[in-house]
């Protein structure tokens, strides 16, 4: 009746996943009934949960980004300790329990943090800066969403109901298969990424067609801001790359369930072709993380130095030369593998050719600064700190880069810092500064500077103390994932590291902190004329948060740096905005598709990998009716009238006439 | 285990590859930081004696400056990669001193497995070999995927299961040093440590005619015992009953090891939490 699952999947016997696990409980029982008896549930229901808004959608995957934040940070904190203390000892951890935390840390931190913060940044803001009213495929957006978030909701239930993988985020076999790995853990591994695979590859397909073919009249692809730009790259890397993962899972999960051997020892499986596989989807995807991070800082760094980006051009080159070549060097994730010296030579070569455009980059962010006047907001210092802590990032990875230089540093702690130094120091950063520029836009109030200054300080040491000392304890011959050593000279040095991490937690707090106070001030931060930050592009130009239409009529664009070069005229020529004529506005309807779908999702995914047949058959009749019923829909528009348009749109245009802006102030 | 203090001629190489390629780097990186935070310090709003350029967005100057600074580091540091990876391919011989060493070397779950056909012996968890000399190894792997690496001695290489990589060391200081398996292959995956030796040349046949003598014989039954999933902590010896055991694990004529025991059948129907822990 219930496959594999009873009652011996629910860990009795460990009490930290269990407290956890009770803890996390509580918290959403106690939300929920808030939620129920305070009557927010018809507002919720209503306005984010069926909301096809892009803008809402945007919000929506940051906040689980942010809550998945906490858990992957909590595992991290969790390693960190055992490695202090784990010296001559089994530390505190089992190894058992140790291996699924790393795992989990991994696939946590790449797929239900990094992702769905690009990605929702990218939703947020790519509309608007297009000057579009919302993506291409709304309700398609909403079910991208949810099947995220399906994902990560399995990932964590492993918590308390079973396990998960013990076998590292990347899940190699034959370690991850059926005979090394007889447990639910890969199964919950695979599962989860395959399901939240299908929302990150539908939310590719939808920001790519938006960037393509909706923009506004007169914005060409050489007027684009430089976010929309990257936004393209790492979307057309996502509909390339998040095939090759679903295709590989797909394989492993055939070994797993109906005995094939693709990559099993028996029967000619190849281990060798995963590694290939599964790299030929991993490496594109670091960039998928950092390229829009790249354009967040085009964009911080420009506004905040009062200056068009320097070599818009160049920029452009450099981020589709990035997302070419991305595609060419997967196989230096393994010159340890004995394939020869032509090839490695080759891919190591192909690597450091991708240090070119992004050296370009930095040197284009550099010379924006070159002449500006620099406000030291708090997204412009994640800025430079994310330009300083990420050539370090660069330095390193061209490093290993180097396959004899590779030869000794494969899977060590230096390969662990490094990656976290461009993760980090670049994805990270970026998402922080993202967040930070652009919550006055989404929630018409600023964040507050001092928490938010001592967020990024405490953060940017924090790293730092983190990650030297795992630089040299890979220099000391130390390799990643051990759950206790005998070497004396890797103690100290995971002392360190575990402080780093302390001051890293306090950064965590400090931006916790920075919400909370903010929120409760948001009248005195109230952002009135829509452009906090004296801005450049087109988000700009609407109110904050800007009207569920976006723009009241189509933004007409002559240049780059439209909005800049409106504020520009509209002193110059001293012009006042003249009323425009409003017109009706059609906007797609909410829609419980995605929520629906991902609800049967969910059911279906537990049951396969719990393996309750009827459960699956269940689950995925629901999620194929859904989009069924989905699809024959008669009406999936209405009509904002002319005169509400332009009700909400006056008083905008009220707020924004008090503007004070350094605009053609020269 | 520290990589800058290599005790043979790959991980020498190895390191000064590693070494140079770092300091290439850092003659344009320094000055990169430099200017990040001086242009960032100087060019602040609070700044009256910094000139205000907002026109200056583009430069020819300058962007062929910046495209041709990491493009030349890139085509320098892609000569050494090219150079490097040919020079120290793992499979290169290393040239030494005396007749060269062969180590058939196997990753069980999880202990490795150092065979020396010619010597008719076979050791866990502990290398011994003569300094000077060129070690032959060839790798393979019972079951899941490892690493091979003994960090001051150079150049890592991965074992898998039916298949065999080479590689190619040279000792060349006598002492004890430590090697490790840098691939997580499950729960006993820290305690893959091995010690190696490196004696003298003269006192290598010594060692080998003790080990010998040892009562433990290494043919197929033990190894299967040897390849069940579990820790080694002492530093047990065989003698070889048949110098080609190596190939029948790499050609899987021995199948791959078990992995995690089950109980039984009605243990088998359970496998999932259960198991798991």
């Amino acid at each position: 009746m219930l496959g594999k699952l009873d009652w011996s999947a629910i860990p009795f016997d460990q009490p930290i996943p269990l407290i956890a696990g009770a803890v996390v409980l509580v918290a959403i029982l106690a939300v929920l009934i808030w939620v129920v008896v305070k009557g927010h549930l018809p507002y919720l229901w209503n306005e984010w949960i069926t909301s096809v808004d892009h803008k809402r959608i945007g919000v929506m995957y940051i906040l689980l980004a942010s809550v998945m934040l906490l858990r992957g940070g909590s595992d991290a904190i969790m390693m960190r300790i055992q490695q202090a203390i784990a010296y001559q000892s089994q530390g505190y951890l089992p190894p058992e329990h140790y291996n699924q935390i790393f795992s989990a840390h991994g696939t946590i931190m790449i797929f239900f943090v990094a992702m769905p913060f690009v990605i929702g940044l990218m939703n947020l803001v790519v509309p608007l800066q297009l000057g579009v009213r919302d993506v291409a495929f709304p309700t398609l957006n909403s079910v991208g969403f949810w099947l995220t978030a399906t994902g990560a909701l399995l990932v964590n239930l492993s918590l308390v109901i079973g396990e998960f993988a013990r076998t590292g985020w990347l899940a190699f076999p034959p370690l991850s298969e059926l005979s090394y790995s007889p447990g639910v853990g890969v199964d919950y591994y695979a599962w989860s990424l395959q399901i939240s695979g299908v929302g990150t590859l539908v939310a590719g397909i939808n920001l790519v067609t938006t960037v393509l073919k909706l923009r506004t009249r007169g914005m060409n692809y050489l007027r684009m801001p430089m976010f929309c730009w990257t936004t393209l790259a790492s979307n057309l890397l996502i509909v390339a790359a998040f095939p090759i993962l679903t295709a590989t899972l797909a394989m492993l999960l055939l070994d797993r369930y109906l005995g094939f051997h693709f990559f099993t020892n028996e029967a000619g499986g190849n281990v060798m072709m995963f590694m290939n596989l599964i790299w030929a989807w991993g490496h594109p995807e670091v960039y998928i993380l950092v390229l829009p991070a790249f354009g967040i800082f085009s964009e911080v760094v420009s506004t905040f130095s009062g200056k068009a980006l320097f070599g818009y051009r160049s920029m452009v080159l450099a981020t589709m030369a990035i997302c070419v070549i991305s595609f060419m060097v997967w196989l230096h994730h393994f010159f340890t593998m004995g394939a020869g010296p032509d090839v490695n030579a080759i891919f190591g070569i192909a690597s450091m050719i991708i240090a070119v455009p992004t050296g370009v980059k930095i040197y284009n962010w550099l010379f924006t600064m070159y002449g500006g006047r620099i406000r030291f907001a708090t997204p412009m210092l994640w800025a430079v700190g994310f330009m300083v802590t990420f050539i370090i990032g660069g330095l390193t990875g061209v490093l290993v880069a180097v396959p004899p230089a590779d030869f000794m540093l494969h899977n060590s702690m230096f390969l662990v810092a490094h990656f976290h130094n461009v993760i980090i120091g670049g994805v990270l950063f970026g998402a922080f500064a993202g967040f930070e520029y652009w919550f006055p836009k989404a929630f018409g109030f600023r964040l507050d500077e001092r928490w938010g200054k001592l967020a990024f300080w405490f953060t940017f040491t924090g790293f730092y103390v983190t990650f030297v000392p795992l630089y040299v304890a890979g220099m000391l011959g130390m390799t990643r994932r051990m759950q206790h050593y005998d070497v004396a000279e890797w103690r100290p040095w995971m002392i360190v590291a575990a402080v780093g991490m302390a001051m890293l937690s306090i950064g965590v707090i400090c931006q916790i902190m920075q919400l909370v106070v903010s929120i409760r001030n948001r009248e005195a931060l109230r952002d009135r004329t829509g452009d906090p930050w004296d801005g450049r592009s087109l988000e700009w130009a609407t109110s904050s948060p800007p009207p569920v239409f976006n723009f009241a009529f189509d933004p007409d664009v002559r240049g780059e740096d439209v909005y800049w070069n409106m504020k520009v005229r509209a002193r110059q020529q001293s012009l006042e905005h003249e009323e425009p004529e409003y017109h009706d506005i059609e906007m797609p309807r909410n829609s419980p598709t995605g929520f629906v779908c991902a609800f049967f999702a969910t059911i279906m995914g537990f049951a396969l990998i719990w393996h309750i047949w009827w459960m699956v058959i269940l689950g995925g009749i629901g999620a194929f009716a859904t989009f069924v019923v989905f699809a024959w829909r008669d009406h999936d528009e209405y009509v904002i009238p002319a005169a509400e348009v332009a009700a909400i749109d006056r008083v905008n245009l009220e707020e924004r006439r008090s503007l004070v802006s350094m605009a053609g102030a020269v | 285990m520290n990589l800058l203090d290599p005790q043979g001629p790959v991980a020498a190489a190895n390191s000064t590859i590693l070494v140079d390629s770092v300091f290439i780097m850092l003659a344009i990186v320094v000055p990169t930081i430099v200017a990040i935070l001086a242009f960032a310090f100087w060019f602040r709003a609070s700044n009256p004696k910094a000139r205000f350029q907002p026109h200056f967005v583009y430069s020819g100057r300058v962007e062929m400056v910046v495209w041709a600074i990491p493009a030349l580091t890139v085509i320098l540091l892609g000569g050494v990669a090219w150079i490097g990876s040919h020079q120290l391919d793992p499979a290169a011989p290393v040239p030494g001193t005396g007749s060269p060493v062969r180590i058939q070397a196997v990753s069980l779950d999880w202990k490795w497995l150092f065979i020396y056909p010619d010597q008719r012996i076979a050791t866990v968890n502990s290398l011994t070999v003569p300094a000077g000399a060129e070690l032959n190894l060839q790798l393979t792997s019972s079951s899941v995927m490892n690493v091979f690496f003994i960090p001051q001695l150079g150049s890592m290489i991965y074992t898998m299961n039916g298949m065999v990589t080479k590689l190619n060391l040279r000792a060349d200081n006598e002492g004890k040093l430590q090697g490790l398996s840098a691939h997580f292959s499950g729960d006993g995956f820290p305690d893959m440590m091995f010690d190696v030796n490196v004696v003298s040349p003269l006192s290598f046949p010594d060692w080998v005619a003790t080990t010998a003598k040892a009562g433990a014989v290494l043919n197929e039954d033990s190894y299967k015992k040897l390849m069940q999933q579990g820790v080694e902590k002492g530093r047990p010896t065989y003698r070889l009953e048949d110098p080609r055991l190596f190939d029948l694990i790499a050609t899987q004529h021995i199948p791959p090891g078990p992995g995690p025991e089950l109980i039984s059948d009605a243990g088998r129907a359970h496998i999932g939490g259960h198991d798991a822990r």
